[in-house]
């Protein structure tokens, strides 16, 4: 595991990544916060994990099949009735090009 | 009203023999909460549909027709489980207005065998805590102490159960969010193995790892609920199709023989002694009753909590990207295009621990740190999860505290965040590990807070730790350990 404290810099460029925008306080919290975390989180590194196989999931399930036979969904309606912002049938956003 | 006080099976009988009405019930549990409420806020929204729902059970019991397993049955439910027409909010300003047009499945099957949902309870937001601290409209305070905190991130269920404000209620665990408010409130609180419960309608918080649970006053409650809310589901493709057990048949069985795992590194420094002494002292009413109890071990214990912070964060950032503003919940008023429309919505809609783990969750994932991190920690889970298949191998249950700590004051952890994290060290493991595991409460410390023993059972084993829970749970009550 690579050492790397977090860097006010660091914090920004996660937040664009993230699509979360950060007050300047947030920013200084989490810069402080985050390496006291990753610090305690390199923890791991005592951890000889040589050959071992990444548990993503805990059974021994692989991918789950069923026949493509089209059912009743929810109706346009009802799911546009949470739109923040719509038009007719759509959900509205702001302009993209 | 003493009714309020009774458990689903003894409230059944009563409804069976006509001695009690549901819409009486309803109402003047809807009157208490009211009341009480007020001081706990264990309750987001109070469903007043429910009185005419119940008055429709009491048709059907002046007419002596057949009830089902839960008909009239009031029952709260954690705000991040869907259900149709009754807004589901998660405890966060970005889905302040959601009502939700579909019900999750544990909610179908919950309607299906008839119970009334009183209401949706408190969490810390999108289940992203230990203490219900973090809940957009206000923390809950713990029943038995109002000055400090229920456990989170299930603390609203935990406290409407343990001040009878409900029947029981259905919570959610990523790394301990039934158990240990329920250690902390004096509940029965179950995680059920991963796939035993459906997750479709469980808004997602780590999706290898939560799991739906009920929360009961006592053990024969958690059976019924449970048997209920399990079984394969086709709208979700992780619940698993192995025949769900009639659970509140295997209580009142023997444990004779049965071999009980006592983990050593769940006793390190830094356990509150009144646990320690409580835990030990259930060991031996149970050695008294036949069961074998073995000292093991779990080595790679301590890593649990990095292990569980690394993952975590790494699937909340990625399923909280559904929050952007569009098809659902909160959208900021002031943005000039696109990027800012995501980054406003989302930077005024989330609250700050959730901001904080999206931030942890991308970084662990960004490229250059995804293999350091990311993979290290899916390397060490299958070590913690060999652990414990290698101490099931010897023995049949394994028991541990539940926290290292009784409830602590509202306030006292919220501004150092690995100490927050730290208060689920005896209970990620298990979700981890996919493992199924139940807080039974054992009695008080000496300032009358509540005290949890954890059982953790072999994978779709929840009846054998289902019926040790029920052993202590009667010596308990007929006082026999103290």
């Amino acid at each position: 595991m690579k050492e790397k404290i977090i860097k006010k810099e660091d914090v920004e460029y996660l937040g664009r990544l993230a699509r979360i925008e950060l007050t300047e306080e947030e920013k200084k919290k989490f810069e402080k916060e985050l390496g006291k975390i990753l610090e305690y989180i390199s923890k791991l590194n005592e951890v000889n994990t040589e050959n071992i196989e990444p548990t993503y999931h805990v059974l021994p399930l692989k991918n789950v099949f069923r026949d493509d036979i089209p059912e009743s969904s929810t109706s346009k309606e009802e799911i546009l009735k949470n739109a923040p912002d719509k038009d007719d049938d759509f959900f509205k956003v702001p302009r993209i090009i | 009203m003493e009714t309020l006080k009774l458990s689903i099976w003894q409230l059944r009988e009563l409804y069976k023999k006509k001695e009690v009405k549901p819409s009486e019930v309803v109402m003047s549990l809807i009157e208490e909460i009211y009341k009480k409420d007020k001081e706990i806020h264990s309750y987001l929204y109070i469903n007043e549909k429910a009185i005419e729902q119940a008055k429709k059970v009491d048709e059907k019991i002046a007419k002596s027709e057949n009830l089902r397993e839960l008909e009239g049955i009031p029952i709260s439910i954690k705000d991040n489980i869907c259900t149709k027409e009754i807004p589901t909010t998660c405890a966060s300003k970005i889905l302040q207005n959601f009502i939700p047009p579909y019900d999750a499945t544990v909610i179908e099957r919950l309607k299906n065998a008839g119970a009334i949902i009183i209401g949706k309870t408190n969490m810390d937001e999108f289940a992203f805590g230990s203490s219900t601290e973090n809940s957009a409209f206000g923390p809950t305070k713990n029943p038995f102490d109002l000055n400090r905190v229920p456990g989170g991130s299930s603390g609203g269920s935990t406290a409407s159960v343990a001040s009878n404000l409900c029947f029981a209620s259905l919570g959610s665990d990523t790394g301990g969010s039934i158990r240990q408010p329920s250690a902390f409130c004096g509940v029965v609180g179950m995680k059920p193995t991963y796939g035993r419960v459906s997750r479709y309608g469980l808004v997602a918080f780590a999706s290898s790892l939560d799991q739906i649970g009920p929360i009961t006053k006592n053990v024969r409650d958690n059976t019924i609920l449970l048997k209920i809310i399990s079984g394969k589901d086709k709208k979700d493709s992780t619940s698993v199709n192995i025949e769900v057990p009639d659970y509140e048949k295997h209580l009142g069985e023997e444990i004779k023989n049965l071999k009980i795992g006592v983990p050593k590194e769940y006793f390190i420094e830094g356990i509150d002694r009144e646990i320690k002494e409580k835990i030990f002292k259930v060991l031996k009413l149970l050695e008294k009753e036949g069961a074998i109890i073995e000292e093991i071990t779990l080595p790679h214990t301590s890593y649990g909590i990095a292990t569980y912070y690394i993952i975590a964060t790494a699937e909340a950032s990625s399923n909280l990207a559904r929050f952007d503003g569009v098809k659902y919940g909160y959208r900021s008023k002031n943005y000039k295009n696109l990027f800012e429309m995501y980054t406003k919505t989302r930077g005024e809609g989330f609250g700050e621990e959730v901001k904080r783990r999206i931030i942890l969750g991308t970084y662990v994932l960004s490229s250059g740190y995804y293999e350091a991190y990311y993979l290290k920690a899916q390397k060490v889970r299958t070590l913690i999860k060999k652990d414990f298949e290698l101490a099931f191998e010897k023995v049949d249950v394994i028991i541990t505290p539940t926290t290292p700590e009784l409830p602590f004051k509202i306030g006292e952890k919220k501004d150092d965040p690995l100490k927050m994290y730290l208060s689920d060290i005896f209970t990620v493991n298990v979700n981890l590990s996919g493992l199924p595991a139940i807080n039974i409460p054992i009695g008080f410390s000496l300032n009358k807070l509540p005290i949890g023993l954890q059982i953790i059972g072999n994978f779709f084993k929840e009846e054998e730790i289902l019926k040790v829970g029920y052993v202590i749970e009667k010596n308990i009550k007929e006082e026999k350990y103290e």
